[in-house]
């Protein structure tokens, strides 16, 4: 088993929104998160990358890699740096396999602020493989690909699910991934607040 | 980490921001302060240490709001704080650019200003040396501040309110060991305070600063 | 009710909603009964200081909102730290409830020091090392308290600023020594301490004694009426969010 957490409870904000997640995604799998805008599925993901402290469970941020909706890439370092940069930061991987994987040879010299925004994406997805973590995940990954770019994309998921990785993808978009499972977040919406949630519950009538 | 620093120096020189600006807005006050304290150099010359002392600090302050705030909106500070360097390292790393992209411009810049404000010559390396060993410590405070800041919309007001008050301790000390220098007066104090200010504040704010980073991204 | 086990559980929202709400009206009236003692005695029933003349009574005034100038960041910094250790909600609202007091006596201090300044150095502003300190802290009043407006999360500002009040509490005494350094004073030595021989005389001791208690009276009412009205607010706040939420 790659991943697994059980009763995890996640908060935006001041506001518990999640309570009792429980999911799992072995070696080689991948998890499709489900639901509606604003049902928490950001949330999740940034609290399993360990950027939000669980309100409770446990979470293995040190296995997962994220990728949310900013690429993290500057307009004035081309590819190649803002590649060889993560690659350094996360441990010095060789950043050929990366390169290969998101097709970014003929951008390695091209400065971000040049790139379309399908290319962008690809670069910024690029990094996952350059932190040699078994868990990606994964918010929206498809905003702004177009359908070839998709395929790319699928593409590169199976390749890293063949490797013996996982993900865990927050998406609206069909990728073809066969065997992927599909969770529904909606079902762990929070209902009504605890003592924990509000200090002051009890304190004021 | 040197990683990181290396990143931060490869995007002040491409983005022309950092080196540049710091130094014309020093030379720009050197040049505006005999204008509007008049030619005399009995005037300028006694207040010339403090004047470039102000001008460095306010320099650095004019840089803090881009050390964590272009991290944030492009989601390079997610993923830094999802990597291996601890939240430390990057604060540390953060202010050290910081220091090298205008502290250290800034040092070896304002003895050429002196001139211009009347200092004597003899005075120059003391300016020098003050700054040298003040500045650190105004990144590194600053790097703290940008961190207390770095979610908040508007910030950058509040980052000079929240700033400027820290800076106070090193520019009494940078500022008197300049004037020290420049008059011949014993400068051990101010000197080792200087020193030991900065040392402090490389020491420890970069805990504070990495904790303040994990409160604003969560 | 149970027994109390520790001194913590006052810090419970609920608990402390009870002694709070039942210990108020006792504090204004200890703040009153005090101050009105105190001033009136001071200012009508004390003689002419002998050098100072009539001006002296301002000491009235000036010390005791001196004194809390300086002890309402102390606390501060305590309900601080007991915030990120124990992190009791209470505790973080104590010390944003206690800042802009402390700021209106550092304000009051800086006012009345200024008014008395005049007429005994011939001046209402000199860069003395005190009356820097002072001002210094009144900047660090303020950053603290535009920082707690600024943050919208309540959890999270009560983490930054503690922080801030943290670290700056290192600041605030590097400044006051690099103050002291910095210039040397026009402003006497401190007009109460345990070990000074040079003591003010008792005929203005008393009624200060008095004033300073009811100083602090005052204080603790306005922190603890504060303190509930946060506790009000967030919970007001919760409601509202949770309703949204809804």
């Amino acid at each position: 088993m790659t991943l697994s957490v059980t009763n995890l409870s996640c908060r935006r904000g001041e506001a518990v929104v999640l309570r009792g997640v429980r999911l799992s995604v072995a070696r080689g799998a991948a998890l499709v998160l489900r639901g509606p805008n604003g049902a928490g599925k950001t949330t999740l993901l940034r609290t399993l990358a360990g950027l939000t402290p669980p309100v409770s469970g446990d979470v293995a941020p040190e296995r997962c890699a994220y990728a949310g909706h900013a690429d993290g890439l500057k307009a004035q370092l081309t590819v190649g740096e803002a590649l060889r940069f993560w690659a350094a930061i996360f441990g010095g991987a060789d950043v050929g396999p990366a390169v290969r994987a998101f097709d970014l040879e003929p951008l390695l010299d091209r400065r971000a602020a040049e790139l379309s925004a399908g290319q962008k994406r690809r670069a910024g997805l690029a990094r996952l493989v350059l932190t040699g973590r078994p868990v990606w995940l994964l918010d929206e990954p498809t905003v702004s690909l177009d359908t070839d770019n998709v395929t790319r994309f699928a593409a590169a998921i199976r390749a890293h699910l063949a490797g013996g990785g996982s993900a865990i993808i927050a998406t609206h978009v069909d990728l073809g991934l066969t065997d992927a499972t599909t969770l529904d977040v909606g079902q762990f919406a929070a209902g009504t607040a605890t003592m924990q949630d509000d200090p002051f519950a009890e304190a004021v009538e | 980490m040197i990683a990181l620093i290396l990143r931060d120096l490869r995007l002040a020189i491409r983005a022309g921001g950092g080196f540049g600006q710091g130094l014309a807005f020093l030379l720009i006050l050197a040049t505006l302060i005999p204008l509007a304290v008049g030619p005399r150099a009995d005037l300028l010359a006694p207040v010339a240490p403090g004047v470039l002392w102000l001008g460095a600090l306010l320099a650095s302050l004019l840089s803090l709001d881009r050390v964590f705030a272009l991290d944030l909106e492009d989601g390079s500070l997610d993923l830094l704080a999802t990597s291996p360097v601890p939240a430390e390292g990057v604060a540390l790393a953060k202010a050290a650019a910081h220091w090298l992209t205008t502290g250290l411009p800034l040092t070896l810049a304002a003895p050429a200003l002196g001139p211009l404000l009347s200092l004597p010559a003899s005075a120059l390396p003391w300016l020098a040396l003050s700054l040298l060993l003040g500045t650190p410590a105004l990144s590194f405070i600053g790097t703290f501040g940008a961190g207390l800041t770095v979610g908040l919309k508007r910030g950058s007001l509040l980052l000079s309110l929240l700033v400027l008050p820290l800076y106070i301790p090193t520019l009494v000390f940078g500022a008197e060991l300049a004037r020290r220098g420049a008059t011949g007066l014993p400068l051990l104090t101010p000197l080792a305070l200087s020193g030991g200010i900065t040392l402090g504040c490389i020491a420890v704010l970069p805990f504070a600063t990495a904790a303040v980073l994990r409160v604003n991204l969560r | 009710m149970t027994a109390r086990r520790s001194i913590w559980d006052l810090a419970n929202p609920r608990r402390f909603m009870g002694w709070s709400g039942a210990a108020l009206p006792w504090a204004w009236t200890l703040a009153t009964l005090l101050s009105a003692t105190g001033l009136t005695w001071g200012l009508f029933f004390t003689p002419e200081d002998f050098r100072m003349g009539h001006s002296v009574k301002i000491i009235y005034v000036h010390v005791p909102s001196a004194f809390l100038a300086i002890n309402a960041w102390m606390m501060m910094l305590v309900a601080s730290l007991i915030w990120l250790v124990r992190r009791h909600h209470v505790s973080a609202l104590a010390a944003r409830a206690a800042a802009p007091v402390g700021l209106v006596m550092t304000a009051v201090a800086l006012a009345t020091g200024a008014i008395w300044g005049k007429p005994m150095w011939g001046t209402y502003w000199a860069f003395d090392p005190r009356l820097t300190s002072f001002l210094i802290l009144f900047l660090f009043y303020l950053g603290y308290v535009a920082l707690w407006q600024a943050i919208e999360n309540p959890d999270a500002a009560a983490d930054l600023t503690s922080i801030l009040c943290l670290v700056g509490s290192v600041f605030a005494l590097l400044s006051r020594y690099a103050a002291q350094f910095w210039s040397q004073g026009l402003h006497q030595g401190a007009s109460l301490s345990l070990d000074a021989q040079e003591n003010i005389s008792d005929v203005f001791w008393f009624p200060l004694v008095l004033t300073m208690a009811g100083f602090v009276a005052l204080f603790v009412a306005l922190v603890l009426l504060r303190t509930r009205t946060h506790i009000r607010r967030r919970r007001l706040h919760s409601l509202s969010l949770k309703a949204r939420l809804a």
